[in-house]
């Protein structure tokens, strides 16, 4: 009995493969999509703003892309393994739940480059900040994909079509993206729910970035309590999603 | 010799619904084609899943070359492949992208992978397809890339989950003919509700009916439980005497009816029914009849129909 090498970069390799090059490669209209993907609503902010939020704008568009990863990712692989049962034939290999997930996470990082790149482009021409900034930015913007990257793998794992698909979905955008004020700062929200704000991970997110890039001022304490809530959601979401994911059948 | 394949006493039960699998056992111990008969429900699928360290049985156990589908999960999966029931190809890649990507996915390496795409592509007359998009490709096609898939790993066992369900008899006559010439080399453990695609292909066939195996073994040896030789069904009813002096009369909804009979009565029989110009066929015990008998009977508990050997043990 012959028991072969697995070269487990080529797995990670084969998700980025299908579900980000070849994708953009057969079908063109994928990458056009995924570099207009962050845009819309900056380019309204910024409209409607006359420009006062062109900063926190980009950078929120950085943060948006980063949390469209994750919610694609859920898409991707609810798709991958109820429509296709692909991920059944990769139970049955030598593939492992890690290697699959961080492939996928990889996939949905490529998929968004296209978008990063110009907003990347679009952040050195407006925005102002120093090294200690952009590290900030930057860890924030990790830390906000690893969290919808592993949300995104543990409820793809629960949702068995197409209809629960949409719900996680909606779900996921309201949480992330609608309630957290990615887009402008939190002083925007009245007062009297702007507690609503505090219970999505990404207002955490965006206040430590727009401290970072110096439109929003936290205080000493504020900055040090939103990067422990960050952390703290990224590290309990990745503990549940590790135990409570179902990669195979139970 | 080290069994194949082998079940003891498999079970499967989601949560307070009936077992899937009731005390599952059998032993294959060569290659060739392992045919599982069933109806929808019957637990095809969760046996093979089982088998294919895809799902942990409740109780009991199952074995590849000797390792424990439970302990030994991650090296059974370097020698078997599966084909899932409704398995899809994924529509915006090519089927040599796909194939491509499956074999990364199993560990090989780039040049390894790209040199057996090749290869595996040309042994299914897949090659004037290998750049089309999936989406593009016919029924039949597809089913051939999803067979390519799995053949192109190398693996020696190969489980294949009703491959041929919802296509055209030609298509599937022309997938019989790839499985046949795989089953030189391969073991393939295929699932299937066709009668006649068992009967074709299998060297071995197992009858799985409300989670029990009811049968196991070879047509011939499956043909011994059924102690008539002949099937005799007539479409206009019956006479009276004839219903009488035999055994096994099935009356259909239809209309018609069934007579399962010995060699002698059924000329007896024959001639009866040419005499009274009924319309009728007359034909030996197929695998159909032998199925339809099986799944009619009442199950005893713990009985399997094996003429071959004890618990269900394929002594080859």
């Amino acid at each position: 009995m012959v028991f072969m090498k697995i070269n487990r970069l080529n797995q990670v390799y084969a998700s980025v493969l299908i579900d980000a090059v070849y994708q953009m490669k057969n079908y063109p209209i994928t990458l056009v999509s995924n570099v207009i993907a962050p845009f819309s609503v900056l380019i309204l902010i910024i409209l409607v703003s006359h420009g006062q939020l062109l900063s926190i704008s980009i950078e929120g568009a950085l943060i948006t892309a980063m949390i469209s990863s994750g919610v694609t990712l859920q898409i991707d692989l609810s798709h991958i393994k109820n429509d296709f049962k692909l991920q059944d034939m990769l139970i049955s290999s030598p593939t492992t739940a890690f290697t699959y997930t961080l492939g996928m996470a990889m996939a949905a990082l490529v998929n968004a480059l296209p978008a990063l790149t110009v907003l990347t482009i679009l952040s050195f021409l407006f925005i102002r900040t120093n090294v200690v900034g952009l590290l900030t930015v930057l860890t924030v913007l990790a830390l906000i994909f690893a969290f919808s990257v592993a949300l995104g793998f543990m409820l793809s794992t629960f949702s068995t079509d197409i209809q629960q698909n949409r719900a996680f979905v909606s779900i996921l955008t309201v949480i992330l993206a609608t309630i957290a004020p990615i887009y402008y700062p939190i002083t925007y929200i009245p007062a009297s729910i702007r507690d609503i704000a505090y219970l999505s991970p990404a207002t955490y997110a965006a206040e430590i970035a727009q401290n970072a890039i110096g439109d929003l001022k936290l205080s000493a304490s504020d900055l040090t309590i939103d990067w422990i809530v960050l952390i703290a959601i990224c590290g309990v979401l990745f503990i549940i999603a590790i135990k409570k994911s179902h990669w195979s059948d139970p | 010799m080290e069994d194949l394949l082998e079940c003891k006493n498999l079970t499967k039960q989601y949560g307070n619904a009936l077992p899937a699998l009731q005390n599952v056992s059998l032993s294959i111990k060569t290659k060739g084609i392992f045919a599982l008969l069933g109806r929808n429900g019957a637990g095809k699928t969760t046996l093979i899943r089982i088998l294919a360290t895809e799902l942990k049985q409740s109780s009991g156990s199952a074995s590849i070359n000797g390792m424990d589908t439970s302990n030994d999960a991650k090296k059974i999966r370097e020698q078997i492949a599966v084909m899932p029931q409704e398995a899809r190809l994924v529509p915006w890649l090519t089927p040599r992208q796909t194939i491509y990507s499956y074999l990364l996915y199993r560990g090989f390496s780039r040049s390894e992978a790209a040199s057996k795409v090749a290869g595996a592509l040309a042994r299914l007359e897949l090659g004037k397809y290998e750049n089309t998009l999936n989406r593009h490709l016919s029924g039949g096609v597809k089913r051939r890339v999803l067979l390519t898939m799995i053949l192109a790993t190398e693996a020696k066992i190969l489980f294949v989950d009703e491959p041929t369900t919802g296509l055209d008899p030609v298509i599937r006559a022309d997938l019989w003919g790839k499985l046949n010439e795989l089953k030189k080399t391969h073991f393939i453990f295929l699932t299937t509700h066709y009668l006649e695609e068992a009967e074709r292909l299998a060297d071995m066939i197992g009858i799985l009916e409300n989670g029990k195996l009811l049968g196991l073994g070879t047509l011939d040896q499956l043909r011994s439980i059924v102690k008539y030789q002949y099937s005799i069904r007539i479409m206009q009813g019956t006479t009276p005497d004839i219903e009488t002096r035999i055994g096994e009369v099935i009356k259909s909804a239809d209309g018609s009816t069934q007579i399962f009979t010995t060699e002698t009565d059924a000329e007896e029989i024959s001639k009866k029914l040419v005499r009274e110009k009924k319309r009728f066929s007359i034909y030996p015990i197929s695998l159909e009849d032998i199925f339809y008998y099986l799944v009619r009977k009442p199950i005893e508990e713990d009985t399997i129909h094996n003429p071959i050997g004890k618990n269900g043990v394929h002594e080859d």
